[in-house]
This record gives C-alpha cells, structure tokens and sequence, in this order.
C-alpha cells in the first residue's frame, strides 16, 4: 500500500478555459489528482463546480469551444490531451468508458438494446456476429437484467430508467476497460434503484479491478461507495483525500458547508402542530388513469390515487414520500383540483370541494397554493418578477396598488432584494427561482401550501436555504403545508408526520421517528434501507 | 407461427387493427368533407356551365340554356344535386364530362398515370437529393460545402416554378437541345417496349427537377436542421464514448433520427406536389391531370373539376396512411404510445 504505485489515471494541473463573456475564466483550473486501479474515486461538487467537465475531458467528449489549455490527463501513462482524435477512438470503449446521468435519452432510441452492445465490439474490433451476441448475453445476465434472451430484442423504450442504466453499464463493461467514468449515474433514478445500481458498480469494480471516478453531488452516496474524495468548487479542487477523513473530518470551509446541508432527520416538536385546527380533511380519494383503448383492445387503466385518506392540521408539515409512479404528484393535483378526481371527499375547512364547479372552487383557490418542481419552467419568462407576485392577488379583487406593497414585502419574507420586483425571473439563479415560486403562491395568503419536489432541482446548500425558508414561513404564518417528495432523508428533517406512497396507495404514515424506526410495511423497509449514507451522520462531522 | 402467437399476445395485432380501423373512419370523412365543400364552392363561384357550353355553340337563347340545364340536372335544387353526386361517387360514377363528353373516371384514369409518374419522379428526386445534401451541409457545418448548398437551397425555395421552367426549358432545350420542352412522347415515333420507356424518361427529366427542385430545398433545410439537432443529443454522446468513428455515428445514430421528421413533412407535403403539377404539366404539356383541371377551370366543367379534387384528395389522404403505417415500422415508439 505505502509503495508508490503508477496511477491508472494522474490528473495534472488540468485548465480548461470558458469562452469570455461567463461569469469565470476557467470551467476548472489547475486541477490535479490520481486514479489508482481498484478503487473508486469521487468527484463530488455542485452544480457548475466544473466535475462533469473533468470527465468529459477525460474521454475527449468536449464540446468543440472548449479545449483544455494546460496540463496533463496521463492514462497508463500516456498524455490523452495530445493524442490523434483516432488513436483516442481506440482508447474509448476499450480501455476506458463512460456512463452517463440521463438513462432516458443516453440510449438511442431506435437501436435494439442487443445492436447497441454490440456495436462497441464491432467498433473495436469484434469481427464475429456471434461471438458479439453471446457476449451480450452474458452482459446482459451480468448486470442483473431480467431475462436478457428477451430484453436484448427489446428497444430503449420498454425499459425502465433503472434497466436503462444497467444496460448502460453492460455497454460500458463489454470490453472491460481499466476505467469507468460514471457521470451521476444515479441521479435520475429512483432511490431503491439508485441502492441496486450502486451495489452494482460496487461489486463490479471489485471483480474487475476496475478504477471508477464517480461523479456525484450527493454525499449520502459518497458515503456508500467512495474509497477516496475529490471535493470541487467553482472549477477548484478545494479538498482530496480518504473517503473516510473527509466525511467525517471535512477541513475546507465549503466541504464543511456542503456536508452541513445535507439533509437529514432531525428531532423535532410535533406536538405544536397537532394541536392546530383541522383544516385538510381527504377521504377515500381516488383518481383513475385510462389510456389506450379502441374498437378492437382494450384501455389501460391505472389507479394513480387508490382510496386515500388523510388530514391536516394548520401548522403541520405533512411529508408524502414515495417514488415515481407511486402517485404522489397526482394526489396533490387532486388536492388542488387541477385534474380531475374520480371519487372520495376533499373536505377542506369542513366543506367539499370535490363537487364544486370551476367557477364555485375558485374564490378558495387563493387558499390553497402550490410551489412548483422546476424552478425555470414554473415562471413565466415574459413577466417580470412584480407582474408574477401581483397578478393573483389582483385577479382576485385587490388594488393594484395594495398588491405592490405586498409583493415587495414578500420578496424581503424569502430573502430577495425587493429591488427583484422589476426583475425577469431568468436573471435569477434557481434557488432565487424558487424563493419567487415561493413567494408567489404566499402572495395570496394561503392556508394551505403544496410542495411538489419543490427543492428536487436545487444544488444541496440552496436546497437547505430554501427548507429552512419554508419552516420559517410555516412558524410564522401558521401556513400547513403538504411536502411531495422522492426524499426520505429531507422529509424526515422537515415533516411533522410522513405517508408513503406505493402504487396509489399509503402503505404507511406516523411521525418520523415511527416510520424511520419502526418501519411496518415491507416497501417501507426498502425504502430506508436505500437511502445513501444511512449509516453516516453529517451532523456529527461538522459540530 | 409461434411468433403470430407473441404477437396476439402482445395485443400487437388488435392495437395495428385498432389503429388502421380509425385512420380508414378518418379518412373516409376526409374525402367525404372535401366532395362536399367543393361541391359546395364551385357552385357558389360565378359562370355557369350551360351558358359557357351555349355560348360556344353559337347558340345564346334563353330557351337552349335551359334545356342544357335541365340536361345536365342543372335546374334542380343544389341539395338535390349532391346528393346525386355523392350517391354516384359511392358507386364509382364520377359524373359525365358535359365538355368532352365522356364519362369524367374514363378521362381521370386516363390521365392520372402521367401525373403519378411525374409526381412521383419529382418526389423521390427532391427526398433523396434534399437528404443527402442536408446531411453533407450537417456533417461539414460552418465548412464552404455547407455555405454552398444552404445558398443554393435558399435560391430555389425563392424562385418561382413557372420561372425555372421556363428558363430550363430556354436553356436545356432551346439552346443546348440536351432535353425535349414538352409532352411525355415524342410524338409520332411510336416507340415501343425499352425504346418507349427511354423515351420517356427522357421527357421526363425537365419536368421532374423542375417540380423537384423547390421541395429538394426544403429537405435539404429541414435534414440539416434535424440532424443538428439530433447531433447535440446525449446518445450521441454515449456513440462518442463507445469509440465509434464519425461518420458511422452520423450514419447509424443521427440520420435515422433525424430522418423522421423529414419523412413526416415530405408526407404532408405529397399534396402540394399534386398543386405543384398543375403549373409544371401546364408549362411542359404534360398530359396529366394538372393540365386537366386547368382546362376543366377554364371551362366550367364541374364534375371533372370535382372529379379531379376527388382524387387529388384521395391521393394525399392515401399517401398520408400509408406514411402513418410505414412510421410505426420505422418508429418503434409510435405504437406503443397510440
């Protein structure tokens, strides 16, 4: 171990400079580290940290205006920043290869699955059609696909994002390369996938020898697989070393403060909340998907809310926690009336809405509000920041005048300038973003707010900023809020109770400390047993 | 055997029954719809047939243009008429020519073979040239070649047809005398077997770059478009990663993408090719049924000028289908979304 040993992978003062006019010189700078065979390296860093960068350049999948301008990238030794493009094209998919973050559109979607792992052997080499085919068969078994001798004639399309990704890998491995480079492989699935595709790499990399850079921006998986730690800011390596040392004794101030705002379960007061008036109060809700159908066949048909029921008290914060296609998102739309319900009671400050017309429902509509996923897509580029604040409160019968001086109240309450107000929203960046989503469905004082993965899109230290702006609103206007998300660990540090969906259904609610503890339903379970770092403490790594 | 049944299982089967029963519905209210407007709009345009039929025969008395009206079924309620009309279109009669006097499917049928001929030529030139020249200006983006062929597709999407012929017909058959100004025979030759289908092919060759060379730009635009498109993709990117050479992933990865909405837009556009004849047939003397409707316009004679919207509609509603069909081979998606 102590010997020095030739890096698979040496790093060496990399610069890749951005075309002028950004907000920096470098998309990194000067940046240096080793990849040794047989252990995993991870990049870890947020949005713009410059650590997908490092990867392509690494591969020489560059976009054509940017090209490194100093430094040394040394595979085995040899410089890949001065080789020939085609000696390059020998090296990729052989020696070294890449997964990517998005499984959905990183396959093309008119090639077979079985075509698209076989296409590397043929490109490097693989003259034998059969030969290729039982290769991708064993592939195919390898990465854990259920039946391959039928999934390999199956297009991309058929496949769910988890099965994606594995064939993915599978096309990564086919020629076992010395490296794999994997781009947040896991960020786009959900978290129980994310735990099998994990263990994946992990058990691969172990069998093969393999040297893999992970690049991340989630510390819980760090936790769970990093034998060493490239932390990146801004395009700057501000902290390597041992997984171990720099979990758990983070040195840099903005490793400390990542590490800091990583969520996780908190103890907290329930007890305040549930002493609040009743104000949400579902019953048997259920909302029915058709689709498909003719003359000949028969629709589809897919319970997305399947007999839910539930209630809310002023002041609690009610997490609904489940994975994608459990049907959270549509029993908020529900909640709201923004798609139709098929049956049951929404009894909202005692009465039910679910019978009333379009026109009956809308002077309660100021009272139940949502806060959007995408903070891009979710504000209207055309409309300034004050048209977006004012235009519900005047809708609905306030002076326009009265609607200024509380927008620009607002805008001080979620920590923006007020001088935002003549603002468009894309001169903000994405946590800004939400704070005008947030602020938007306040300017109506609700009573009730819906959260759909309102932080999901947000870098980690934003995503804390923003959680904390919620829980202080709530302390502050008594507002209950509902909480959709994918995210165990941030629902357990902010809700009050927790309802997990499974299918259409919740399989299982109670307080935090019930459902993280004593977990009764078997997908529950899983659940937790998934999620990243379940046995690290940020908290205790930056007391 | 064993397959057929995976495919019953699959409920593939019912889905493609499913899918070819509501397309033939649709289209049959399509043609429909279009019979009736035009019958509709023709009838309400000013002239009328016996009196323009009258007038050549010499004869400008009240009481012979009443007599061909009532020849003609003129003289009956408008209602009364499309009602005749359409209970003939279900059985195949399209109506008598009042001009040539013959019945209007006899002049259509023969005429039509010619215009699919052209149109077709015309529609095969312009896809596979526009393509291949997207493609290169894609490929080489930003080099000469691409300036080149951009600078070019925009000139021809710019220039009217009739000017082009004209101007082909001045330069390749008056002055050089490579290529022949009009008909689809030379007349009087009376070619047959190889001899005859050289020939023709020979008169074809203005006609169809003529008619073939606006839509060539518009593929051309549109394939560079598409492909550029496709080429920011991140499969794309995962091709690169693999090792594989360029121009292999443009081939195998980018242009079967890119392709689709090409193929889609040159679908929707095969009716326009059908408009696009009638200038072309006319300036070239092509015998087909562009130069039919015109003189049919210039005559008022309605059941051919209905007869010809008849099939021209039944042409492109066909052609439609038919690349509706051909998508969900080419798309494995497409099914599986309807």
């Amino acid at each position: 171990m102590n010997a020095p040993r030739t890096p698979l992978l040496r790093v060496e003062n990399l610069s890749i400079p951005l075309p002028t006019g950004l907000d920096r010189e470098f998309a990194v700078e000067n940046i240096s580290y080793d990849l040794h065979a047989g252990e995993i390296l991870c990049i870890v860093g947020e949005s713009g940290s410059g650590k997908s960068m490092t990867a392509n350049a690494i591969m020489g999948l560059l976009p054509d205006y940017l090209n490194p301008s100093g430094g040394k990238i040394l595979f085995r030794g040899k410089d890949l920043l001065t080789m020939r493009e085609s000696d390059l094209e020998q090296e990729r998919g052989r020696s070294m290869a890449m997964v990517f973050q998005e499984p959905l559109s990183a396959l093309n979607p008119l090639m077979k699955v079985r075509d698209q792992i076989a296409e590397v052997m043929e490109v490097h080499g693989e003259r034998n059609a059969e030969t290729r085919d039982r290769r991708v068969l064993d592939l195919l078994e390898y990465v854990g696909l259920p039946d391959p001798a039928n999934l390999r004639d199956a297009y991309p399309f058929r496949l769910s994002g988890g099965q994606r990704q594995r064939v993915m890998i599978a096309m990564a491995l086919a020629l076992e390369p010395a490296l794999l480079i994997a781009d947040e492989p896991t960020t786009a699935l959900d978290v129980t996938t994310q735990a099998q595709i994990l263990d994946l790499i992990r058990r691969i990399q172990k069998a093969k020898g393999m040297g893999v850079m992970f690049v991340t921006h989630d510390f819980g998986v760090v936790a769970d697989i990093a034998d060493r730690v490239v932390v990146m800011e801004r395009g700057i390596v501000v902290e390597q070393g041992l997984a171990e040392d720099v979990l758990n004794r983070p040195k840099h101030p903005y490793t400390r403060r990542l590490i800091a705002a990583v969520p996780h379960r908190e103890a907290h007061d329930a007890k305040a909340a549930a002493e609040g008036d009743l104000i949400l109060d579902v019953r048997n809700l259920r909302k029915t998907y058709r689709s498909g159908g003719g003359f000949f066949s028969r629709p589809r048909v897919v319970n997305a809310v399947n007999d839910i029921s539930f209630t809310l008290r002023r002041g609690e914060t009610l997490g609904v926690v489940g994975e994608s296609g459990s049907g959270k998102s549509t029993l908020g739309r529900c909640l709201l009336k923004l798609t139709e319900v098929d049956g049951g009671q929404v009894l909202f400050r005692g009465s039910d809405v679910v019978p009333l017309s379009a026109g009956a429902f809308r002077p309660l509509r100021r009272h139940m509000q949502m806060v959007f996923q995408d903070p891009f897509a979710s504000l209207n580029p055309r409309q300034t920041v004050g048209r977006i604040l004012t235009d519900g409160p005047v809708a609905n019968g306030v002076s326009y005048a009265d609607a200024e001086i509380k927008a620009r109240e607002l805008l001080a309450l979620v920590g923006l300038e007020t001088s935002a107000f003549d603002r468009y929203p894309q001169e903000f960046s994405g946590g800004q973003r939400q704070r005008v989503g947030i602020a938007r469905a306040l300017a109506l004082d609700p009573e009730l707010l819906v959260a759909d993965e309102s932080v999901s899109a947000l870098d980690v230290s934003v995503q804390a900023q923003v959680l904390e702006l919620l829980q202080d609103l709530q302390r502050k206007l008594n507002i209950a809020i509902i909480f959709i998300t994918h995210d165990l660990r941030i629902a357990a540090q902010i809700c009050d109770r927790i309802a997990v969906m499974y299918r259409g259904e919740i399989v299982e609610s109670g307080p935090p400390e019930q459902v993280f503890d004593a977990p009764q339903h078997a997908y529950t379970q899983r659940l937790i047993a998934a999620i990243p770092g379940l046995h690290w403490n940020p908290r205790l790594a930056v007391l | 055997m064993p397959a057929l049944l995976t495919l019953c299982r699959q409920g593939k089967i019912l889905k493609t029954l499913d899918f070819l029963f509501q397309r033939f519905v649709k289209a049959i209210l399509v043609v429909l719809g279009v019979v009736i407007l035009n019958f509709v709009l023709i009838h309400m345009a000013p002239g009328d047939p016996a009196s323009v039929l009258a007038g050549e025969a010499g004869a400008g008395d009240a009481k012979f243009i009443a007599q061909l009206r009532a020849q003609f079924g003129l003289d009956q309620p408008l209602y009364w008429q499309l009602w005749t009309y359409l209970k003939g279109v279900l059985t195949g009669d399209l109506g008598y020519s009042y001009r040539n006097q013959v019945p209007v499917m006899t002049l259509i049928l023969d005429r039509l073979p010619a215009t699919l001929l052209l149109t077709g030529c015309a529609f095969v030139f312009s896809l596979v040239l526009g393509i291949l020249l997207g493609v290169i200006a894609a490929y080489r983006r930003g080099s000469i070649a691409d300036s080149v062929v951009m600078t070019s597709a925009l000139v021809f999407y710019a220039t009217p047809l009739f000017w082009i012929a004209l101007m082909s017909v001045l330069v390749f058959s008056l002055h050089l005398d490579w290529l022949p100004p009009f008909d689809m025979e030379s007349i009087g030759a009376n070619y047959t077997g190889w001899a005859r289908v050289a020939d023709i092919a020979h008169h074809l060759v203005l006609p169809t770059v003529t008619l073939g060379l606006f839509f060539t730009a518009v593929y051309t635009r549109l394939t560079r478009a598409s492909m550029l498109e496709v080429m920011a993709l991140d499969f794309v990117k995962t091709a690169r990663a693999k090792g594989v050479p360029k121009a292999q992933i443009i081939r195998r990865h980018v242009l079967r993408n890119a392709i689709l909405p090409v193929f889609t837009f040159a679908s929707m556009q095969a009716g326009q090719l059908v408009g696009g004849a009638v200038l072309t047939e006319t300036v070239f003397a092509w015998p087909g049924i562009g130069r039919l409707m015109f003189d049919a316009l210039l005559q008022r004679d309605y059941p051919v000028l209905l007869g010809v919207f008849l099939v021209t509609a039944a042409v492109v509603v066909l052609v439609n289908l038919i690349t509706d069909l051909l998508y969900r081979f080419v798309d494995p998606r497409i099914e599986a979304a309807s």
